[in-house]
């Protein structure tokens, strides 16, 4: 399997976009995540499927083995496809192996699927050619520092930013040129960086609009108020008039009321302080609770480890570590994150 | 006396300038377009009324029925289209934009109706008739229906914004419009329904002036588009209650420059307007936009 896996991932990745040749930037930092990965293989995760619950994931504590099993599908379907694919071992490290649509895989496909996203900001280059898969019932943690394009992902797969290049899908339909709007509608919600919520209106009045063109589902303004304790007794201020904390609380809840499948959330951390950011992340497990699939940004590392089942970091719009909190060391990340040095092993993985 | 009664006609023109200024202080309020046809479209809604009147003979006082629908349609379109792409482009875009299209629409009328003055006669003698209160205070119930008008308009746009789904939406785009995407919310449908409603004012506005006095091409730029200005400046722009007292302020400021000399009118309302911007630019009633 181990030997397998390294080479694997490049193939497919390169059946979409064939055009790629950015091989030659050694992304380092990946191939060491991409070794510790690789030796355990993942089994299907699509076992159970529905149940979050069988299987606490905690990404910590717990027992290397015991997160394996969780997300395995990907490799194995690497070393299944792989006869068909072509590959191509010049392409950029995929970090783990991306199938090709319809390539056959006994457990869920990916609910979110960015390959290859690259996005300007006039003549800024913010990605350059990120991409990412995440399945059903994950926490999928991006981190990086001040600028590495992890808010520009986000907002993009939210549809605020058009890509230059690569494509999303979501729900296995491509929805790269699809309005923001339609996308929200259809599962992809968002809590924008710095809360953004709506100012002039109430606490209640921005749940209800969050609720607009909200799916079936078990959220409800009720139940935002069961969650966040405090919210119902406010409900009739103005957001303006409330705490950091609450605001982030009340733009949690407008996403929510909506039932996402896919919950964007983009630096809850930021401007608050760290006892609140601690309770905020703290619900997350309840929120998770109801079937929710969560992408999250955040410049907090330490934050990100805690509650992820998988960990990307992204560094000046490239990625340059992928894998699972407990499969990355704190060096391989303080690597990826700063880009300081060269890593020690990086190239050792290439066949 | 003579003053109490000027104050009174000033109050209850105010109400007409209030109705000219609600839909541009709508139209900023939600999308930061600051409409230049603003008058011109007013005087849109009276020729159309003129034209309606002509064909189906309807009493002038129920023209707006048709000519309030068309010119919504008309206000919805125009902002999909040519303001909406204005928008997208910047917000200086859309002053030329609309300054481009206030300049066609007075051509057009220039061209295809003619220069000369038109008004719309109401033949209802209740309606023409005033009543005294003392010797000294008459009062035209033509421009009492007007001031009715504009406050039932003003308090029905504030219960639709503040209580109605759609209204909810419209100050949410208002607030944040990427925000309100995020929500699903496609702002472009709402500004065109903001420019809708902003549009239905406008007509009132057009039908309440052919009534009260008389118009022609350039009547939108030159005098309700003026008003309208002043109006929302002295009240504060994108709140509604204070376009009703920015209009009654000028309205009474007019009349009482009239009263000193009969040439003072328009320079005591705009001398006002100035003193508002000089002291206290953010208008009277700051803006809340909404509850």
């Amino acid at each position: 399997m181990s030997e397998q896996g390294p080479s694997e991932p490049k193939g497919r990745g390169d059946a979409w976009t064939e055009e790629r040749g950015t091989s030659d930037t050694p992304r380092a930092p990946k191939g060491a995540a991409r070794s510790g990965l690789s030796d355990t293989p993942r089994e299907p995760k699509g076992a159970a499927p529905s149940g979050l619950s069988d299987t606490p994931r905690e990404p910590k504590g717990a027992a290397p083995s015991g997160l394996t099993s969780d997300e395995g599908a990907r490799r194995e379907d690497g070393a299944s496809r792989a006869p068909g694919g072509e590959r191509d071992d010049t392409a950029p490290g995929g970090e783990r192996d991306d199938t090709a649509p319809g390539g056959e895989r006994e457990d869920t496909a990916p609910i979110l699927e960015v390959r290859e996203l690259t996005v300007h900001h006039g003549q800024l280059q913010a990605l350059d050619h990120v991409s990412l898969r995440v399945f059903p019932g994950e926490v999928y943690a991006i981190i990086g520092a001040n600028g590495a394009g992890k808010s520009t992902l986000l907002r993009t797969i939210a549809g605020l930013h058009q890509p230059t290049e690569g494509s999303i899908r979501y729900d296995g339909q491509d929805v790269t040129r699809v309005r923001p709007e339609r996308r929200a509608i259809s599962g992809i919600g968002m809590v924008p960086e710095g809360r953004r919520l709506f100012g002039s209106l109430t606490v209640e009045e921005n749940l209800q609009v969050g609720a607009t063109y909200a799916r079936k589902g078990p959220w409800t303004i009720e139940r935002v108020y069961e969650l966040f304790s405090w919210m119902k007794d406010r409900r009739a201020q103005r957001t303006e008039q409330l705490s950091g904390g609450e605001q982030q609380s009340v733009a949690i809840g407008r996403a929510l009321v909506a039932n996402p499948r896919v919950l964007l959330l983009d630096e809850l951390s930021l401007g608050l302080a760290p006892v609140v950011v601690q309770r905020i992340y703290g619900m997350l497990p309840e929120i998770l609770a109801t079937g929710l699939t969560v992408l999250l940004v955040e410049q907090d590392v330490s934050q990100a480890l805690r509650v992820a089942s998988h960990l990307q970091c992204l560094l000046e719009g490239r990625t340059t570590l992928e894998g699972k909190p407990s499969e990355v060391t704190p060096e391989q990340v303080e690597v990826a994150y700063f880009g300081l040095r060269t890593p020690v092993g990086e190239g050792s993985e290439e066949p | 006396m003579v003053w109490v009664n000027d104050i009174i006609q000033g109050i209850l023109v105010g109400g007409l300038y209030a109705l000219f200024a609600c839909g541009l202080s709508l139209m900023f309020g939600v999308m930061k377009v600051i409409n230049l046809a603003h008058g011109d479209l007013a005087i849109i809604g009276g020729y159309i009324a003129v034209g309606v009147i002509a064909v189906t003979h309807i009493p002038v006082l129920w023209s707006f029925v048709i000519v309030v629908p068309l010119m919504a349609v008309l206000g919805y379109v125009l902002q999909r289209s040519v303001i909406q792409a204005a928008l997208d482009r910047s917000i200086l875009t859309t002053l030329l934009v609309t300054f481009g299209l206030s300049v066609v629409i007075e051509n057009a009328l220039l061209e295809f109706v003619n220069a000369n003055s038109h008004s719309l006669g109401v033949n209802d003698a209740i309606i023409t008739s005033s009543f005294s209160i003392g010797s000294q205070i008459s009062i035209a119930y033509l421009l009492l229906l007007i001031f009715v008008v504009a406050v039932v308009v003003l308090t029905g746009l504030q219960y639709f914004l503040s209580r109605s789904r759609y209204g909810r939406m419209i100050r949410a785009v208002a607030d944040d419009r990427e925000a309100a995407q995020l929500s699903g919310i496609d702002y472009r449908h709402v500004f065109g329904i903001a420019a809708a409603i902003a549009f239905a004012t406008v007509a009132l506005a057009g039908i309440a002036y052919g009534m009260y006095s008389q118009f022609s091409p350039t009547t939108g730029t030159d005098t309700i588009l003026l008003f309208a200005f002043a109006a929302v400046v002295i009240g504060g722009l994108g709140s509604l209650w204070g376009t009703l007292l920015g209009g009654v302020v000028l309205g009474v400021s007019q009349a009482i420059g009239a009263q000193i000399s009969g040439s003072d009118e328009f320079l005591a309302g705009y001398i006002v307007f100035l003193a508002v911007l000089v002291l206290r630019p953010q208008g009277l009633i700051a803006r809340k936009a909404t509850s």
